[in-house]
């Protein structure tokens, strides 16, 4: 409550200062920046309903008034010249909708038209399995919400799945299996309190640059103790500040982290916190046999190079490594592993500690330094030292060690797996969910935990960590949702990786796009290009600017940017920041939610709530309109009187109090008098519809250890970090002194209580013992054993480099916004193909040449810099994605990691050569 | 067919004029390599380099050793100009001559007259020359470089940026109002260098008295009209060097009074 | 005799208008060759007064320039005509190892020798088209904003551009990273102004005779021992050894002393 009482404090202050503002014809008032994970505050000025200038919010306990480029420049992502102002449909000369038409401007009714005509399509021939929503870590969590309570408890359908999936599936699958339970132990605060910062692929320089200011300032604070250290597959800018940097193979982090838990249990068995690992821990492991999350072979669509790869997802020969690190499953090199598991990736069950033991043997630092070296002009005793130093960072006793990570781990073809291991060193040293001690997953984007993992804009979620699976769990939602048992679907839906697959496939034929741009920033593009186009759908893309994704749509709807509406994000520290509408959207644009809502008055019960034919599902979902007749529905009451336009709904009055003299364009209309989806100038709800879902929302998480507070106590203070119990936040979770759900536990000084998967079956590396029976592990976290393996593609004769992807400070995502502000755009006007300069002189080329980079997928063309901010390894390129003119994600490959099915960005095989002019 | 081949020097000259701009802008928006750079310093075929003798001639009164690229080019030039003779450079290289050839016309078409009142003499061009050296030399720079109609004609042509314009239209007024050829006729110091360097070369036009009918189309059309004393008068070769051999007399003269002839080859023009 | 006058009157009359008319000429052209503020090509004289003697204006190296970065100058710029120059907010030298300008100068007014150190090959990294210097006011990154934009941009960044880590005091969190210009390295390419991202840029490129400036050799760096190559060319300082009337005039002066 810090926060809470300094905004308290300083009142008097805030409002003579908004007196002397009026003056001006300026208006300040806080908002959160639009753009990473990170979460900063900033203040936005206002003037004749216009964004004119943004402040940094020195209030803002994350980044005390700065911000980083993008931040800077938050005033201007809005008013790009070709913003998206009226519905755009593909139409013929006669204004028929024609999926080979060309975009043309038709009114919202029309819309709306087109899309009711086409779901409902969709929806008769192949149910609701065959509609899909590619939803965002970028929604605000009242959209966020909207649209799965419109997907999932409407429209029955699972198929909703976020660029999250992209982003952090990784870390989710990592706390699931781990904890029980989503997001990090830790905050922000570890940044300042600990004395080890060790980066685990994640260039925080670039992608968290207010977080690495603070990591700085904390180097600074106390040199000799500090220690920061960057795991890295190649010099990036987080290296600058490091005391070392470990430069590694792609892939080989899975042996680092065992090496270190081998440097413990063998060679330091000291350093293990014994109280912590059987107090409150369990060892475990699971199946290797679980492919890479690809097709199988032989996809009619695939081409023969494609094959080449995709053939590991059925068997792979074991290599000289694997043997090693297989060997407790017997293998031998040159072995078939059969992949067996790759429907159930995920089922894991309890090992003794000696088992875990005998299975970290091989990761000793000759074994591991050989294998992991990742820059060829590196000697290897140098590399080793280097291991050591690292490992005995960590152990040292009394020294506080944090470790972040972000898209290195996650986008992996084992980033579960390497998840899990970060939590199984940080458990044997007993270093974790304390200040300054832990292991802390970054996300990437402003709302990933807020709205995609919190709210649960996933194919398996429901919110606050409920999944669609529980038979439980979906109870427990219709009930708050008010819709009859039975409701709700309980098979898992597509994944974005699947949603994409079934599109090409003809099995989805209606998508909507929402908040993000999926058409550039899913790999192995060229396949997904082409479904969207050339097969039998409809694609509707919700977009404020033209991008990839609006290109290959067939509508696009104009939608309301970040201050054209009210909302809330949660950061990756759990702290939940929520902002009023600042000003009136551009042309013709409406937010998200208004989308969903509007969309809903289109469904009647009867067309939904009926029974349903779902693929692999015996018997379908079943009908339920005889139990909604005795909920007091009718069966023509639409999705919109059912789920938003409720009686609580209208509880909540407009005006309130926190929005007075507000705008609120969903509520209220605007002074726009934008004709809405039935041809009628919209003039509002009526009733306050974003504090509605929001009231409604957190009652999900109310009591299990999800607590979000009201709506009204946001719009006083700087964020709250859940679970806020009794008003008051929660620092560091799991750890009883901080968290009152560990203390109400009562097993000392920390409980794991996340409740999933905390009942396995027990046996041996090898698998479950059935003789065993399961075990219950209440309050217990799992420090599992996961083995290296190599990925499916690999550098060889034909496609010798590895290639790496990512972001660059200046630019977010695939860069619709922040390409669009003149500044950044010329700052970093193209996505260059960094390369080491040895690859270069052999490959011919120099600073500003173009080259191919081709894989067995696809290629593009990229200038060559050897010598920018990115310094790589022999071998290895990298090129970030964020420039749709150098496609990068046409040439990555779709595998991803079978338990998360995160797509792993950060590695496949490429030739790269000089373009010939 | 007439007027082709009474105008035959004139479009023969218009061609090389033309021709040498779009080879130097096709140099620099193209990347073409047949001909690089400008008037001041170019490149054959990416290979000999060629240069503006007097600018060199400048660069040393300024005290710069120029390298050595410059200095053979611009002796490549020299002895090129100085063997064919006259200003050849004028009439069928310099892209000046287009400027004020069509204010001659222009003036001639409107029967403008000079001014009675300013009276310029041919010769100020020689002081200007030789003032040009002084001050590169003064000042250490090359000082008509700094101020040369030719150069900055050209380069906002082959180069298309501004402000050659300004200069191309005063040199316009200043033909229209002082002088016809006001500026190659008399002031421009290049022009001067390239009459002393040409003057003993070897073509020359070469006059019949016995065919001139003194219909004085020659001297109405003639940039140089001093040079054609002898019209009329003697036969022989038109020796000064400030002809610019741009072939207009030849062209005009409907009695075959005119014509180029090589210079110190005894001459066996027969009367016809 | 009257013949004899007038070849004097005319002698006078051509040496008063050469006179008068270089004059002008002179100061023109003299204003127009004096531009210390113009970027040079890559391997220029160091001082823009030769480099505009040497130049023979053909703009070859504008032609070859990939980028466009090299203009030349016209009447208007501010710079000596037709002298090639570049600024580097509009586009900057992007520093091609190649260095096809300097290569294709046929009068040495660019010559590669200025970009090689001793017994190595030409580089383009030696090159001194002038020095970057950096407003810390406009420069958010001193406000604390995570830019350094011009620092990633660079072509020589950690040796031209460097990161200079400081406490933030208000904050107490928030470290400032600040770029900080090493003159040393820096070529002048101008892309750090190029990219800086505020209205006017905050980091600009000055000639390198303006951007820096010269210690006396009077005074060495106690603390640094190669600071005494600084004293290899000062002549000792002497005094007249018969002058005492300087101290005398002084001494002498009484007026109003009291």
């Amino acid at each position: 409550m810090a926060a809470a009482a300094a905004a308290m404090v300083s009142l008097p202050k805030t409002v003579k200062a908004r007196a002397r503002e009026g003056e001006q014809g300026w208006k300040w008032d806080k908002s959160v920046c639009r753009f990473c994970g990170t979460g900063c505050g900033i203040m936005i000025a206002t003037k004749n309903d216009r964004i004119v200038a943004v402040k940094g919010d020195p209030l803002a306990p994350v980044n005390r008034g700065l911000n980083c480029i993008k931040g800077y420049f938050n005033a201007k992502i809005m008013y790009g010249e070709d913003r998206l102002k009226k519905p755009l449909l593909r139409m013929d000369a006669d204004g028929n909708f024609s999926k080979k038409g060309k975009f043309r401007p038709v009114s919202w009714k029309r819309a709306f038209d087109e899309m009711e005509k086409h779901m409902k399509a969709a929806l008769d021939e192949l149910g609701p399995t065959g509609i899909a929503i590619f939803s965002s870590g970028q929604y605000t969590i009242m959209e966020g919400y909207a649209a799965v309570k419109l997907m999932k408890a409407g429209l029955r359908s699972n198929n909703i799945d976020p660029n999250a999936r992209h982003c952090m599936a990784s870390a989710v699958v990592g706390f699931i299996q781990t904890f029980g339970i989503d997001e990090p132990a830790g905050t922000y605060d570890d940044i300042e309190l600990t004395d080890t910062i060790v980066t685990w692929g994640a260039n925080m320089a670039e992608m968290h640059p207010v977080l690495w200011s603070r990591a700085t300032e904390r180097k600074l604070s106390n040199p000799d103790k500090v220690r920061v250290v960057n795991l890295t597959t190649f010099t990036n800018r987080t290296s600058d500040l490091a005391d070392m940097e470990i430069v590694f193979k792609p892939h080989t982090d899975l042996a680092l982290w065992n090496y270190i838990a081998h440097e413990i249990v063998y060679n330091n068995p000291a350093a293990i916190d014994w109280n912590f690992v059987k107090n409150h821990t369990i060892f475990a492991t699971g199946p290797v046999d679980t492919g890479y999350g690809m097709r199988k072979p032989g996809h009619p669509k695939f081409t023969d190079l494609e094959n080449e790869t995709v053939r590991f997802e059925t068997e792979k020969k074991i290599s000289a490594s694997e043997a090693k690190t297989l060997s407790y499953l017997g293998y031998r090199e040159g072995d078939t592993l059969k992949m067996n598991n790759t429907a159930k990736p995920v089922k894991h069950w309890s090992i003794s500690f000696e088992e875990f033991k005998k299975a970290l043997r091989p990761y000793d630092l000759d074994f591991v330094a050989r294998l992991a070296k990742g820059d060829p002009e590196e000697s290897l005793d140098s590399f080793k030292k280097k291991l050591k130093t690292l490992a005995r960072l960590y152990m040292e006793k009394g020294r506080t060690v944090t470790s972040f990570w972000t898209m290195g781990m996650n986008q992996h073809t084992r980033g579960s797996w390497v998840n899990e291991q970060a939590y199984m060193v940080h458990f044997l040293l007993g270093k974790h969910a304390q200040p300054g001690n832990g292991a802390f997953s970054l996300t990437g984007q402003p709302s990933a935990c807020g709205t995609a993992r919190e709210v649960g804009t996933f194919a398996h979620r429901l919110p606050a960590d409920l999944v669609v699976a529980n038979p439980g769990h979906r109870k427990f939602s219709e009930d708050i949702w008010k819709i009859p048992e039975g409701t709700l679907n309980p098979k898992v839906g597509t994944h974005l990786m699947k949603m994409h697959r079934n599109i090409e496939d003809g099995k989805i034929k209606f998508a909507w796009i929402n908040v993000s741009n999926p058409y550039q920033n899913t790999a192995n593009a060229n396949h997904w290009l082409k479904a969207a186009r050339e097969m039998d759908n409809f694609i509707v893309c919700s977009e404020a600017y033209p991008g990839i994704s609006a290109k290959v749509s067939d509508l696009i709807l104009p939608t309301a940017m970040i201050y054209e509406k009210w909302g809330a994000y949660g950061n990756a520290e759990r702290r939940t920041q929520h902002w009023i509408q600042q000003v009136t959207p551009v042309g013709e644009a409406m937010s998200d939610t208004w989308q969903f809502v509007e969309l809903s008055k289109r469904f009647k019960l009867k067309e939904v709530w009926g029974a349903k034919a779902i693929p692999g599902m015996d018997g379908g979902l079943p009908d339920v309109l005889e139990k909604a007749k005795k909920m007091g529905y009718s069966e023509d009451d639409t999705l919109y009187d059912v789920l938003f336009a409720n009686e609580e709904a209208k509880s909540y009055k407009w005006p309130d109090p926190v929005g007075e003299g507000r705008l609120n364009s969903e509520v209220a209309g605007d002074k726009r008098h934008v004709p809405g989806s039935d041809g009628k100038v919209f003039t509002g709800y009526g009733f306050f519809i974003q504090k509605y879902l929001w009231e409604e929302y957190r009652r999900f998480g109310l009591g299990h250890a999800h607590d979000l507070a009201p709506f009204d106590l946001y719009h006083k203070v700087r964020g709250l970090k859940w679970p806020v119990v009794d008003g008051k936040e929660t620092l560091w979770r799991f750890n009883a002194k901080y968290d009152v759900y560990a203390k109400k536990a009562g097993t000392g000084a920390f409980a794991f209580y996340g409740k999933a998967l905390k009942e396995i079956p027990q046996g041996t590396l090898r698998g479950p013992v059935a003789t065993r029976g399961k075990i219950k592990l209440p309050n217990r976290a799992k420090i599992f054993f996961r083995p290296y393996m190599d990925p499916p593609e690999m550098p060889d004769r034909n496609y010798p480099f590895w290639l790496s992807t990512g972001r660059v400070l200046e630019h977010w995502h695939s860069g619709t916004m922040t390409m669009r502000v003149p500044e950044l755009y010329r700052a970093v006007p193209e996505a260059l193909c960094f390369m080491n300069p040895g690859d270069a002189k052999k490959l011919n080329v120099s600073d500003g040449d173009k080259v191919w980079i081709e894989s067995r997928r696809g290629k593009v063309k990229a200038h060559v810099d050897t010598r920018g901010r990115n310094r790589m390894p022999a071998g290895t390129v990298y090129v970030p994605w964020f420039d749709e003119k150098v496609f990068i994600n046409k040439v990555c490959l779709d595998a991803t990691c079978p338990m998360s099915k995160q797509t792993d960005f950060k590695k496949c095989a490429v030739k790269v050569y000089k373009v010939e002019s | 067919m007439a007027s082709l081949r009474k105008n035959k020097f004139l479009i023969l000259r218009r061609v090389s004029q033309l021709a040498i701009l779009v080879l130097f802008f096709g140099g620099n928006y193209f990347g073409w390599k047949v001909l690089t750079g400008n008037y001041s310093s170019a490149k054959i075929l990416d290979r000999i380099v060629l240069s503006d003798p007097y600018a060199v001639l400048q660069m040393l009164a300024g005290g710069y050793w120029a390298a050595a690229d410059l200095l053979i080019g611009a002796l490549i030039v020299l002895l090129f100009y100085a063997i064919i003779g006259g200003r050849f450079f004028c009439a069928w290289v310099c892209p000046v001559n287009l400027v004020s050839d069509f204010t001659a016309w222009s003036k001639r078409k409107l029967n403008i007259k000079n001014n009675k009142r300013i009276v310029l003499s041919r010769n100020v061009r020689y002081y200007l020359l030789a003032l040009g050296l002084i001050i590169s030399a003064v000042i250490g720079v090359a000082a008509f470089e700094m101020v040369s109609p030719v150069t900055i004609l050209s380069r906002s042509i082959i180069f298309g940026v501004g402000g050659g314009w300004l200069f191309i239209t005063a040199l316009f007024l200043f033909d229209w109002a002082v002088a016809r050829n006001g500026w190659c006729g008399y002031l421009c110091p290049l022009g001067a260098f390239y009459a002393l360097n040409g003057k003993y070369g070897l073509l020359k036009v070469y006059h019949d008295k016995d065919n001139c009918t003194l219909c004085n189309e020659c001297f109405s059309v003639c940039p140089e009209v001093q040079v054609l004393s002898r019209v009329g008068k003697k036969d022989g070769y038109i020796k000064s060097g400030e002809c610019t051999l741009c072939a207009r007399c030849i062209d005009v003269c409907e009695d075959n009074a005119l014509n180029f002839a090589m210079n110190y080859i005894k001459n066996n023009h027969n009367k016809r | 005799m009257a013949s004899r006058r007038k070849v004097i009157e005319n002698l006078f009359k051509s040496g008063a208008f050469m006179g008068f008319g270089g004059l002008l000429w002179g100061s023109a052209a003299g204003n127009a060759a004096e531009t210390e503020l113009a970027l040079r090509p890559p391997g220029a004289f160091e001082n823009d007064r030769d480099f505009v003697q040497a130049c023979i204006k053909c703009g070859q190296c504008v032609e070859v320039c990939p980028y466009d970065t090299l203009k030349l100058a016209t009447p208007g710029d501010g710079k000596a005509v037709g002298t090639p120059y570049f600024k580097p907010r509009e586009i900057p030298c992007y520093m091609c190892t190649d260095i096809p300008c300097t290569r294709n100068c046929p009068s040495g007014a660019l010559d590669l020798k200025r970009l090689q150190a001793k017994g190595s090959q030409p580089s383009i990294d030696t090159a001194k088209m002038g020095m970057a210097i950096i407003d810390p006011k406009a420069c958010i990154a001193f406000w604390g904003i995570q830019c350094d934009v011009c620092y990633r941009a660079c072509p020589l960044l950690d040796k031209a551009l460097i990161i200079e880590r400081k406490r933030n005091e208000r904050t107490q969190k928030h470290a400032y990273l600040l770029p900080v210009v090493n003159g040393d390295h820096c070529t002048g390419c101008g892309v750090c102004e190029h990219v800086c991202v505020v209205e006017e840029a905050a980091i600009s490129v000055l000639p390198v005779k303006i951007a820096t400036g010269k210690a006396g050799g009077h005074y060495i760096k106690g603390w640094d021992k190669a600071d005494e190559k600084r004293m290899e060319l000062k002549e000792p300082a002497t005094t007249d050894e018969e002058d005492i009337e300087s101290g005398l005039n002084y001494l002498n002066e009484d007026n109003e002393l009291y």
